[in-house]
């Protein structure tokens, strides 16, 4: 039985005057316990509102979440607050985007290690501190003891982000969520952090749903990859398939867009035309269309159902053809 | 030429200079907000300006009974002896200000004075501070209609001029004493914070670390005041310190519209300026010259405290 298994999940902006916006449109996907699983798209695909519906963290108003997001036994779309807070935090883990920004300036770190330790375990402030001194050390974070003592502000980004880790697995969650979690990091310091949450996530078995837009990031780290584009899943498939043998048209510009040192550096790298913005809507057809080198007729008219595949699923009408080993 | 042991040592010399380095580096690193803060008000010749002049005052208020060279309220015969409302007698021996209008020792109720308008000053922030951070806590914590409802009330209050708001609010008491002085005061300046607050509260209540504190089940309560409210104090604080010297103004300008504390046994400089020394400004101005320096002097030194806090507290401002 998975992990977490999201059914077919659809998040919609809407207030009033304006038109409802469809961030999530029927997004379904498993994570099995101790996989990691890759959420892979451009800014805007809804990589992020994914995530934070997951989590039940998005406004209260001026959005509508449909479908399941089964965590073991529960939804937890349909738990209260009360009970959902219960679980963030000590089953479920999340780390941020911008790890300066997500600690708080004024309180220093061991106390906001600290207080997730004495809100799920009902440590006492002594010991929760004792053990936040344990939990940066196993972060890799240098001489712990007084680091503890220090403001967010006077620790590296390196350093704040491992910290972030060190609270979002403090009380051993069974997954954890990384939001773009080296996109704010020196290319030197995202190896270290990656590094090291693959070490954790694998010596815990904690399952890991890894949000990013990084391609470098999916082929080290994660074992099954969602492609989304517009709200929606439009390829899934393993790691190494994915990379191999890419079939829909926008993995693969993804893919070839990812600079390269062993083929023809004075040629332009390649780009998928246009933006995210030039869609259209899904259930006029592919939304990917008006951007696809490979359209055809039956692209535009009804929506491209996700058929599953010999490797995972795939939402395509003219998918690029797999290689014929010769 | 050099052989393994030199190379050895040149390594030595280099690892402890980086040693050195490291631990200056780290020195510097290990200061928190506040006390980094601090540490650049000290530097700061306005904030020292500032500071000194409001502990002066202190001084004075506190040790009054010390500083002061007779009781402020005792006439003295060598005083009223020559007093008319033409002649108010000037600096005598035993009485370097001369005397106030009924004989009494003028420095004497100018230093008395430190005390009671202190007093106002202080207290009619610290109330207005409390009230204003309550609205304010309240209306960005909870939002909806209660947020609403605050604001709609700051909005009726911003709306009158403040020194008029405070007069209608001490007509309003039955009677005229030092508190509904302090009260009126206080509750002018509590939309000021209240609105404050809010604001902040509001920005607070989207960044980052509160999504990140929502996203470890941290209860709602505890965001609030641990995570929200202290990072939305540093404007607050230095409001306050701002809110001093206005409130001291206000305060005199009640005393001076005879709507201050009715015991006239009280030295209070708003009082000493309204009415002595408006009434007997071409017999003796310095009735007049010497409480207006004294309240602008103590204005003039939270003024500055206030701004430099605001300029050290600022994280831009931060090495």
């Amino acid at each position: 039985m998975p992990l977490l298994d999201v059914r077919d999940l659809s998040v919609v902006f809407q207030r009033k005057g304006t038109a409802p916006v469809k961030a999530v449109d029927g997004v379904s996907f498993t994570v099995e316990p101790g996989q990691t699983v890759g959420l892979v798209g451009e800014s805007g695909c809804g990589k992020s509102v994914t995530s934070l519906a997951i989590m039940g963290l998005l406004p209260r108003r001026g959005n509508k979440v449909t479908g399941e997001v089964m965590f073991e036994e529960t939804d937890l779309l349909t738990l209260r607050p009360q009970e959902l807070r219960d679980r963030r935090g000590r089953d479920i883990g999340m780390i941020f985007q911008d790890p300066l920004s997500s600690l708080n300036p004024v309180i220093p770190l061991g106390v906001q290690v600290a207080e997730v330790l004495e809100r799920h375990q009902g440590r006492t402030r002594q010991a929760a501190l004792k053990q936040a001194r344990e939990l940066l050390d196993a972060v890799g974070i240098p001489d712990p003891a007084r680091r503890l003592k220090e403001f967010p502000h006077q620790l590296s980004g390196g350093m704040r982000q491992r910290a972030l880790i060190a609270i979002a697995l403090a009380c051993k969650p069974r997954l954890l969520i990384a939001d773009e979690p080296t996109t704010a990091l020196d290319v030197t310091i995202q190896a270290q952090i990656l590094t090291l949450l693959k070490e954790l996530v694998d010596d815990s078995g904690t399952a890991l749903v890894m949000i990013t837009h990084d391609l470098g990031v999916v082929a080290g780290l994660c074992d099954t990859v969602n492609v989304l584009y517009a709200g929606k899943v439009v390829e899934r498939a393993g790691r190494h398939q994915l990379f191999r043998e890419p079939r829909h048209p926008y993995t693969d510009g993804l893919l070839q867009s990812v600079p390269r040192l062993d083929v023809d550096r004075g040629g332009r790298l390649h780009q998928i035309r246009g933006s995210v913005s030039d869609n259209i809507p899904w259930p006029e057809g592919c939304a990917f269309a008006p951007r696809c080198d490979r359209v055809i007729d039956d692209c535009i008219g009804d929506t491209v159902p996700l058929e599953p595949t010999r490797a995972g699923a795939l939402r395509c009408t003219n998918p690029v053809p797999r290689e014929v080993p010769v | 030429m050099s052989g393994p042991g030199g190379i050895a040592t040149l390594a030595d010399h280099k690892r402890k200079r980086i040693d050195e380095l490291i631990a200056r580096t780290s020195d510097a690193g290990g200061v928190s907000l506040i006390r980094d803060a601090g540490r650049r008000l000290l530097r700061n010749p306005t904030a020292i300006v500032g500071a000194v002049l409001i502990l002066l005052f202190l001084i004075i208020a506190i040790f009054a009974p010390l500083v002061a060279p007779h009781d402020p309220v005792q006439r003295f015969p060598e005083l009223t002896k020559d007093l008319t409302v033409d002649n108010i007698p000037g600096a005598t021996a035993g009485h370097p200000l001369g005397s106030d209008p009924l004989g009494r020792d003028f420095a004497s109720r100018m230093i008395y004075g430190a005390r009671q308008t202190l007093f106002v000053g202080v207290l009619a922030t610290l109330i207005g501070l409390l009230l204003g951070v309550l609205l304010g806590a309240i209306a960005g914590a909870v939002g909806g209609w209660v947020d609403v409802l605050v604001m709609r009330l700051t909005d009726v209050m911003l709306a009158l001029p403040s020194l008029l708001l405070a007069i209608t609010l001490v007509a309003l008491a039955s009677r005229s004493t030092q508190w509904t002085v302090i009260i009126a005061v206080a509750v002018v300046n509590v939309p000021i914070f209240a609105r404050l607050l809010r604001g902040s509260m509001l920005a607070q209540r989207e960044s980052d670390h509160v999504l990140a504190a929502r996203a470890l089940g941290v209860r709602q309560r505890h965001i609030v005041l641990r995570h929200m409210l202290p990072n939305s104090l540093t404007a607050v604080i230095v409001q306050a310190t701002l809110t001093f010297a206005v409130a001291i103004l206000d305060a005199a300008a009640l005393s001076f519209l005879g709507l201050g504390d009715p015991d006239i046994n009280r030295a209070e400089w708003g009082l000493m300026l309204g009415v002595d020394g408006v009434r007997y400004f071409e017999v003796r101005p310095e009735l007049a010259y010497f409480p207006a320096l004294a309240i602008i002097l103590v204005a003039l030194g939270f003024t500055l405290l206030g701004e430099s806090i605001r300029e050290a507290l600022d994280p831009k401002n931060r090495r």
